[in-house]
């Protein structure tokens, strides 16, 4: 039993703690995160030359890290500072798809920052992407919606129906601006950006195959765990940051003659904030601590982090807000792009809902 | 980072669950899983098993008797008790009193009362809330003046927990009314055979007699019986309250209620409809997620103070969330029994597993009121983590 870092990890998290306090600052992550492509790769790539993505990766993968607790303590850092730069969709996610179809050739191009690949699942959501085997290989029709920071990527890591039903699925390589690829760039509410992927009669040829055919679940299983395990652990470190801008302001705003942190009523408000967030800090912990055990451990902790986060974060978020009164609520301030974001998450990779129902599914309904 | 027990831990564990299950009394265990006390006899004859296995003072030092156990084995003797339906040892003895004879108390003190709570001579009693202190507990106004060798104590202390049990109780007593309220109470030793002392019951909302008012008229208590020293007692009572509060996320008991939860859940569940059905399993997951972050949240609490010395304020957190999280599960027994809960206990007809539901619930109301309630809790939280 030891909830204390070691010191090699420690080192990464003071590195980038550093990095984000010295050389990130809001107004200039809002403006990149308002770009069209969401995010500023002069930051990508300081990030990725202080050692960032190969945090994730183990030394067989070609990183230096690649624990749980490596990949969490990053994410949750990454998120006290509210940085935008997709980590998680363009190196952690699709680096961990290239790793699980043995693609250690890209994955090292990932982990340097050369290549940025992002994801995009389109075999499972209503929206299908479905893979048609052809002569010279694949002809791949459907959409691939809201799938982040695409923009950004010079290769879209696409999975699409490629047999029968949704259980036969396969990922391919495609590049965004070959012919047949058609993308709607949105802005995100959070900052950053997500597309919309068409796929019209798009030939591609049988390289574009990623592993092998028709095993797109084993591949992205891995994968969507490492992804969920890092935004519940982003979002603990953006609930850490919203704490402490609250109780700053708690103990700096005056109003009826006293600051206002004096009143019991807001003190009890924040009391119930620091048991919730040490409630999801014990959750992204379990989550971590389940990632290598069975399948089913595996997934109850994701599920049991997820709707933790999901609800708690959303309080925190609130009841940040209405403890900062009007302030809270203005563009200007810092805090409430923190708060923007911490509810966002809960709409990325399955809300509260989701994942509630399905951790019941295992031994409830 | 390592959320794992040692594997010392697992073979202490394992032990433990060895020795409860060839020395719990299938009788207590059941009274126990229906929600119930044991009475003085059964309880003492439960000390006398734990006794001889060298446990009944199992959160003790070593060169008090104890086991010199440290919190994350007191944690798995916690958790192993509470899955067997084992009765919890007299916390006013064992885990209130004792640690503040052994802190602040005189040798003397220790040397004489120490042993006899451990060979069942001494039950002990709190004196601690008053009909006008209960939060505001620095308000009492129980009187002790110093006469000679004695002081004579005039007032009236209530809610005391199993009070018709004990011999001796340990009273928060007011000897100064100079300076802030706190700073005139002493924390004083009273024998209940005591001339002048008289204990009512007080009746509970589930009907049950767990607790007594004491009354206190002209009651002459020797000087000595003074722990510490005269007017210093608020600390020593909220070092006895931060101490209350070790355990106090009852992560064992939670456990062992959420798997009767579940247990009733699937018995009962075949006769809701699909709908009814997902409500309550949504509510059941809650409850789950919510015991299984607090069991980390204890853990890390527990690693953080496993280098000794009492947990600070962060037992406040663990005492609002254990209860909060204990309550919500017997309110959900509670449903999920569902019509049978309207009868009163009926002992051997009752439903199996189902005995007095709403009882328990009921009188598990007092898990967020006493030992500070919760919104105290709160105001310490605010004060001392917060900063506010």
């Amino acid at each position: 039993m030891d909830f204390t870092h070691t010191e090699e990890r420690q080192m990464v998290v003071d590195t980038l703690a550093r990095y984000i306090q010295n050389e990130y600052n809001l107004s200039d992550r809002n403006d990149a995160a308002a770009s069209p492509q969401g995010f500023s790769d002069v930051h990508w790539n300081n990030l990725a030359e202080l050692g960032m993505f190969g945090v994730f990766f183990t030394e067989e993968q070609g990183g230096f890290g690649g624990s749980a607790f490596d990949v969490a303590a990053v994410f949750q850092e990454l998120g006290r500072g509210l940085v935008v730069e997709p980590l998680l969709d363009c190196v952690l996610r699709s680096g961990h798809v290239l790793a699980a179809a043995g693609d250690f050739e890209r994955l090292a191009k990932v982990i340097t920052g050369a290549s940025r690949y992002v994801v995009a699942q389109a075999h499972t959501t209503g929206d299908r992407v479905t893979a048609k085997q052809s002569e010279a290989g694949w002809i791949l029709n459907g959409t691939a919606p809201m799938v982040k920071f695409a923009a950004g990527a010079d290769t879209i890591v696409l999975s699409a129906q490629s047999g029968a039903d949704a259980a036969q699925a396969s990922f391919f390589l495609i590049d965004p601006t070959a012919n047949g690829v058609a993308i709607t760039h949105h802005d995100t509410f959070d900052g950053g950006s997500a597309s919309d992927i068409h796929f019209a009669d798009l030939a591609i040829s049988s390289d574009a195959l990623l592993g092998s055919a028709h095993h797109a679940d084993t591949i992205v299983r891995t994968a969507e765990n490492w992804a969920c395990l890092a935004i519940c652990a982003e979002a603990l470190g953006i609930m850490e940051a919203i704490k402490e801008t609250t109780l700053d302001y708690l103990r700096t705003r005056t109003q009826f003659g006293t600051v206002i942190g004096r009143f019991q009523a807001l003190q009890h408000r924040m009391a119930q904030v620091l048991l919730e967030i040490e409630q999801a800090r014990s959750a992204v912990i379990n989550a971590a601590a389940a990632v290598n055990k069975s399948e089913t451990d595996c997934d109850k902790a994701l599920s049991a982090a997820k709707y933790s986060i999901g609800r708690i974060g959303t309080l925190v978020a609130e009841e940040a807000i209405q403890l900062h009164g009007g302030i809270g609520m203005t563009w200007e301030y810092e805090m409430g792009h923190f708060a923007k974001r911490l509810v966002m998450i809960d709409h990325e990779m399955g809300n509260a809902d989701h994942h509630l129902a399905r951790y019941m599914q295992f031994d409830l309904v | 980072m390592d959320t794992t027990f040692s594997p010392e831990d697992e073979d202490f564990r394992a032990l433990v669950r060895d020795f409860v299950e060839n020395n719990l009394p299938p009788e207590y265990a059941r009274i126990v899983a229906e929600g119930g006390y044991l009475n003085k006899e059964q309880l003492l004859d439960w000390h006398a098993i734990l006794r001889r296995q060298g446990w009944l003072a199992y959160n003790w030092p070593v060169e008090f008797g104890g086991t010199g156990w440290g919190p994350v084995k007191t944690h798995i003797f916690d958790e192993e008790m509470a899955r067997a339906d084992a009765p919890k040892v007299l916390a006013f003895n064992f885990k209130m009193l004792a640690p503040v004879l052994m802190k602040f108390g005189s040798q003397e003190q220790c040397d004489y009362y120490l042993p006899r709570m451990i060979d069942g001579t001494d039950w002990w009693c709190q004196g601690y809330s008053e009909p006008g202190a209960g939060s505001d507990l620095a308000s009492i106004r129980t009187t002790a003046v110093r006469d000679g060798d004695d002081y004579i104590v005039n007032g009236q202390k209530t809610w005391t927990t199993l009070g018709q049990y004990a011999n001796m109780i340990f009273c928060l007593v007011r000897t100064s009314n100079e300076g802030k309220p706190q700073a005139g109470i002493s924390f004083l030793l009273i024998d209940l055979a005591t001339p002048g002392i008289e204990m009512r019951p007080i009746r509970t909302i589930d009907g049950g007699y767990e607790i007594n008012e004491v009354f206190f008229t002209n009651v002459r208590v020797p000087a000595s019986n003074l722990v510490g020293a005269e007017n210093e007692g608020w600390t020593y009572a909220k070092y006895l309250l931060t101490y209350e509060r070790t355990g106090i996320a009852m992560v064992g008991a939670s456990k062992k209620k959420l798997t009767r939860l579940k247990d009733l859940f699937a018995e009962k569940s075949r006769s809701l409809s699909v709908h009814e059905k997902a409500l309550l399993a949504a509510r059941i997951a809650r409850v789950e997620i919510d015991l299984a972050n607090m069991d980390t949240t204890n853990m890390r609490v527990l690693a953080s103070v496993a280098g000794g010395g009492a947990p600070g304020a962060e037992s406040s957190m663990l005492k609002i969330l254990g209860s909060e999280i204990h309550q919500e599960l017997d309110s959900l027994i509670r449903r999920v029994v569902g019509r049978d809960a309207q009868a009163l206990r009926s002992g051997e007809q009752a439903p199996a597993g189902a005995t007095n539901a709403a009882g328990v619930y009921f009188n598990n109301r007092k898990l967020s009121i006493y030992g500070g309630s919760n919104e105290i809790q709160k105001n310490i939280i605010s004060k001392m983590i917060l900063g506010l």
